[in-house]
């Protein structure tokens, strides 16, 4: 590693984060007051490259005027501050919520519920080729069933749905144990990662 | 009118692009394509209000001197000065832009990051006790993977990391896929909601 100013920032805003281990400091608010400036700043710079440029203004410049429409749209945002025509404001939001649902709706049945059917139907050749596939298959299947019953609230979970509701809390509670240590092990790469840069900042520097 | 119009304009957005999804033809695509820019571009409009609060609210607790106030000037500047770098001088890859995102941003939010495992860690002290069947099999769960995915694992036997790996691949996948049809269940339902108007929580309150 070369040292450079870039390095001393990167490593010193390191250091001042991980001080809050011991406790909260001026350090520590600095560097996450920071954090908050620069990533707001990020996303104005970006925003404008990525979003208003090429899908605003770039095209208003070609004559493309049918563009002034999401223009007028988002700057009735700003009619918020205007108490007699704040509702206003209602228009893009009603926009962006109508927009994104209609969206939403076909993405989701066929990301999480076909494409997730598809991936837990059993067939002969969930068996090939070899025959633990299949009775893994199997267990997903069971689990899926049995999980979408501890949900299901339209019964009672009595007798057999009962059974089946417990079978459910049991495959629920070992996804949440490997969900949380799946996590706490991608926070620990990071947090490795961020050790190995430091070793190797003080490596180069003494 | 002051209701019924941003109603009637959710209604028309949703309906369109859920029955352009079911139509392949290039209008459809097409309408598809220049309804997101526009989508984009509201998203936009709504970002610089967020932003402005923000300095609203920083600006104020430096006006009233509260407490901190001296690190609202570092949110403040450090805000003004990447923005204005970002804008007037662009944003590529060998720009000052980039080196202050990788050198500034990138390390602030992976160690910020980073410092949740110490927290999840004496949280799950504090919390996982096995206490039933239920709590054991979390418990075991979470040390099988934590184990499984670190050189640890296959020191104390080769097998750990396999292990580990079905855990993952299947009891796990088959709770969180029933999860997941959940959630896509109760989207699709709120969705519907929203487009036909049954759920009008965005409008805020007022007449």
């Amino acid at each position: 590693m070369i040292i450079n100013p870039w390095n001393i920032a990167a490593a010193l805003l390191t250091l001042f984060i991980l001080s809050f281990l011991y406790k909260d400091n001026p350090l520590f608010r600095f560097a996450e007051h920071l954090y908050v400036g620069i990533s707001n700043g990020y996303l104005i710079a970006i925003t404008w490259h990525n979003a208003l440029r090429p899908n605003l203004f770039d095209p208003l410049g070609r004559g493309q005027y049918i563009f002034l429409i999401p223009m007028v749209l988002g700057l009735l945002y700003f009619t918020m501050f205007v108490k007699r025509i704040s509702w206003l404001a209602r228009l893009p939001i009603a926009f962006l919520i109508g927009w994104g649902a209609g969206v939403s709706i076909p993405a989701y049945f066929q990301a999480n519920i076909l494409k997730q059917l598809h991936g837990t139907i059993l067939t002969p050749q969930s068996f090939q080729p070899q025959v633990s596939s299949g009775i893994w298959a199997t267990i997903i299947l069971i689990g899926v069933v049995a999980t979408l019953t501890y949900f299901f609230f339209s019964t009672e979970h009595k007798g057999a749905i009962g059974r089946v509701s417990r079978l459910g809390i049991i495959f629920i509670m070992i996804g949440f144990g490997a969900s949380f240590g799946y996590t706490v092990m991608a926070r620990v790469s990071l947090f490795i990662g961020r050790l190995k840069f430091l070793i190797e900042f003080f490596r180069a520097l003494f | 009118m002051k209701r019924n119009l941003p109603l009637l304009i959710c209604f028309v957005s949703g309906t369109v692009m859920v029955v352009q999804f079911f139509i392949p033809h290039p209008v459809s695509r097409d309408l598809y394509t220049i309804s997101s820019k526009w989508f984009i571009v509201v998203s936009a409009f709504a970002l610089v209000l967020a932003v402005g609060n923000l300095i609203r609210s920083h600006y104020n607790k430096l006006k009233r001197r509260l407490e901190g106030w001296p690190y609202s000037i570092v949110t403040l500047a450090s805000l003004g000065v990447m923005a204005v770098i970002g804008l007037f001088f662009g944003v590529k890859a060998d720009s000052t832009f980039q080196k202050i995102y990788l050198n500034i941003q990138a390390p602030l939010g992976a160690t910020m990051f980073s410092l949740l495992a110490f927290f999840m860690a004496s949280a799950a002290y504090r919390a996982f006790r096995a206490r039933s069947l239920e709590a054991t099999l979390l418990l075991v769960a979470a040390f099988v993977v934590m184990l499984g995915v670190t050189s640890l694992g296959s020191f104390i036997h080769d097998k750990v990391p396999d292990f580990a790996e079905w855990v993952l691949k299947v009891p796990n996948l088959a709770a969180q896929r029933g999860i997941l049809f959940g959630i896509a269940f109760g989207a699709i339902a709120t969705a519907l909601k929203i487009i036909l108007g049954i759920e009008r929580g965005y409008l805020g309150g007022g007449s």
